[in-house]
């Protein structure tokens, strides 16, 4: 934006129009999808229950005329956000979130930047390959690999299947329907987010960097230590914030691969909206959801930024 | 070195006997898959000397300093540093450093941590290393610019900062790869003679590679000629450039009249047939002896070859011709004489005149002529 900013004085005015059109149009779509649903959120977290047509009260009504705009607003109350602190169930849900995601978030680095840095340390013209593998479960329905997930952890699934016929157990484990469940089925989901930055970073490296460091003293993993890491942090951080994001707000694979006993804010919110039919309440939770992951976004942000800023 | 006060000794250990070289390839041979990247090479290089490795592209030079610096391994043969086999020495373990071509400087890290980088890695007190730095950073001029980070400099300053931290660790051997590929002409100039008295200052050995002539002869007390795996001549840039072993040497370096003839010995002299109608060249040949009637080449600068109006009589070797073409670069200009026979002769003069004034133009019938010892008699 700072470079059209920049410009404006010189440019006529008919390209100044169309860039400003050009750029509205996005932004108008963003402003529709992203904003509106947002207000009318917010609205509902301020509404209370009623056994209605939606759900909840008051409704605004413009046939009322400004009496009618007044009596809307009077009716709004922060009630719901009360009720979020009096009751234990939500804190525990958000920290139990937050606390599934950063570790989910750590599996996927461990996993991901090995395969990343392998990737990259092949011959170049087996890349598009390994990329097109990273990407190639995108090709099915999200929810059918996880619902495979669950054919391959339970009771009678493949892993037990096998570990029972190699003999290594003989009872079969219980893996489903566990914490240890949701980690496999995040880490597996988000795992080419994680790839992706980190191995486009990686590409980007100078081999002569490497050679630099070996020459000045450095072994091999001093070498890593020092130099690739450190110039690999822009995807590290990129990839991380790419599978804590979704993952703090993660609704299907809690509920189809943890079982009762996981507690994750999404699956709150998908039953006090759905079993409770309470809408206020599922708003309130959405809202705060919002407002603890704006922290990561703007961090996230940021990052990209300065990566921006230091390619030039 | 009290003693040496009075009279400068001229650097020559390659003649002297009696010094151990620093540097010994002996018959190394690398290739990569078929292709032959250095084919049974042996040389000495001394300590102190600043080694030109000249060539075209995909001559070998690089792979050469590749493998001293450890990168590569040879595939025959054996390099030794120091009196010592090298091979199995990694990058890391080697007193040697590398100025890579790209400079590969750290981005993540500033011009001062670019620098201690080696020496921190030699687990040095952390006091010996800030004045080791220090001490770089004075060498190189870049105090000012410490805190710095890579991308916030000038390419010449980036060159420095690169030079400076391949020779924190004071290493036996420093490799400067292409050093000033990235630099444009003015500031390569300037360079080059900062690079010389960095040389004379720490008294490393310098190996540096380059495909730029005027580079190598500037810098260098030796310069390797390379083409295809081989070193065709060794030896100081006025020897190369002076009496060249090969057309391929005299041909490499600088502008040259290369002229094919028929040769004809009489003790040292040299007659050549090389144009009919035109009197025979007299050349001067003392190292080698050629046949009757052998094919020979003669090969002579321009700038030794003058011009004249009138038919000079002090040497045998003078034939007319016509101005075909003038080359004017400022400081001199070439001149393309044609002979009535079809060859083209370069005649280059100073212009220590104004261009209004110059004597010759296109088209004047003139004189070119050499003394008997200004060229070089070769065979192929």
């Amino acid at each position: 934006m700072g470079v059209i900013h920049d410009n404006r004085w010189r440019l006529p005015k008919g390209i100044i129009m169309r860039r400003f059109i050009l750029i509205s149009v996005p932004y108008a779509w963003l402003l529709a999808l992203f904003l509106v649903p947002f207000a009318i959120v917010i609205k509902i977290s301020l509404s209370d229950t009623v056994i209605a047509i939606p759900p909840y009260a008051p409704t605004l009504d413009l046939a009322g005329g400004w009496a009618g705009i007044v009596a809307f607003f009077q009716g709004l109350d922060f009630e719901t956000f009360e009720f979020l602190t009096s009751d234990d169930l939500y804190w525990k849900a958000y920290l139990s979130s937050l606390k599934i995601a950063v570790i989910a978030t750590a599996i996927t680095l461990a996993v991901g930047y090995p395969i990343a840095y392998g990737m990259t340390r092949v011959a170049p013209e087996w890349r598009p390959t390994l990329l097109m593998l990273v990407i190639l479960p995108f090709w099915t329905s999200f929810l059918i690999r996880v619902y495979a997930w669950m054919g391959i952890l339970g009771q009678d699934g493949l892993i037990n299947q096998a570990l029972l016929w190699l003999g290594v157990i003989d009872q079969p484990l219980t893996i489903l329907n566990t914490p240890t469940a949701v980690y496999i089925g995040i880490v597996y989901t988000y795992l080419p987010f994680m790839i992706l930055p980190i191995y486009s970073a990686l590409e980007k490296l100078d081999d002569s960097l490497l050679e630099a460091a070996e020459d000045l003293g450095c072994s091999r993993f001093t070498t890593f230590w020092l130099v690739t890491w450190p110039l690999s942090r822009n995807g590290i951080i990129a990839g991380s914030f790419l599978v804590f994001i979704p993952t703090l707000g993660e609704f299907v694979i809690p509920s189809l691969l943890g079982g009762s006993k996981t507690l994750m804010i999404g699956k709150v919110l998908w039953e006090e909206f759905f079993s409770n039919r309470d809408w206020p309440v599922a708003s309130a939770v959405a809202v705060i959801l919002l407002l603890i992951l704006i922290i990561p976004i703007i961090l996230f942000q940021r990052n990209e930024q300065k990566q921006r800023e230091a390619e030039g | 070195m009290a003693q040496v006060a009075a009279q400068k000794p001229v650097f020559a250990p390659w003649d002297d006997p009696k010094q151990a070289p620093l540097i010994q390839f002996k018959n190394v041979i690398k290739r990569f898959g078929d292709f032959v990247a250095i084919d049974d090479m042996t040389i000495d290089i001394y300590e102190r000397e600043f080694f030109a490795l000249l060539g075209p592209s995909g001559c070998g030079k690089t792979t050469m300093m590749r493998m001293l610096a450890g990168f590569e391994r040879p595939t025959e043969g054996q390099i030794l540093l120091g009196g010592q086999d090298i091979d199995a020495i990694p990058p890391n373990k080697r007193s040697v450093n590398m100025m890579f071509q790209s400079y590969a400087l750290f981005p993540h890290l500033s011009v001062w941590e670019n620098i201690a980088f080696g020496l921190k890695r030699q687990k040095l007190p952390k006091e010996q290393i800030d004045e080791r730095v220090n001490e770089m950073l004075r060498l190189t001029r870049l105090s000012k610019f410490a805190k710095r980070k890579p991308h916030q400099i000038s390419g010449g300053q980036r060159q420095r900062v690169a030079l400076a931290r391949s020779l924190a660790r004071a290493p036996k051997l420093l490799l400067l790869d292409e050093p000033l590929g990235a630099l444009d002409k003015k500031l390569r100039q300037e360079t080059q003679f900062e690079l010389m008295d960095i040389q004379e200052k720490t008294g490393t050995t310098f190996v540096i590679v380059t495909h730029d002539q005027e580079e190598a002869m500037t810098v260098a007390s030796r310069v390797a000629v390379m083409d295809e795996g081989v070193m065709v001549q060794v030896d100081t840039p006025a020897k190369i450039y002076e009496a060249p072993n090969s057309v391929y040497v005299a041909d490499f370096i600088g502008d040259v009249n290369i002229i094919e003839g028929r040769a004809k010995q009489i003790s040292d002299q040299v007659n050549i047939a090389w144009a009919e109608g035109q009197p025979s060249i007299v050349g001067t040949s003392t190292e080698t002896t050629f046949a009757p009637d052998e094919k020979i080449y003669f090969a002579i600068r321009p700038e030794k070859v003058s011009i004249s109006a009138e038919k000079p009589e002090d040497t045998p070797n003078a034939f007319q011709g016509t101005i075909l073409d003038i080359a004017y670069l400022g400081n001199i200009s070439t001149y393309y004489v044609r002979i009535p026979s079809g060859q083209t002769i370069k005649a280059q003069t100073a212009n220590t005149r104004r261009l209004s004034r110059r004597n010759f133009t296109w088209e004047d019938k003139v004189w070119v002529s050499f003394t008997t010892t200004a060229g070089v008699c070769l065979r192929e």
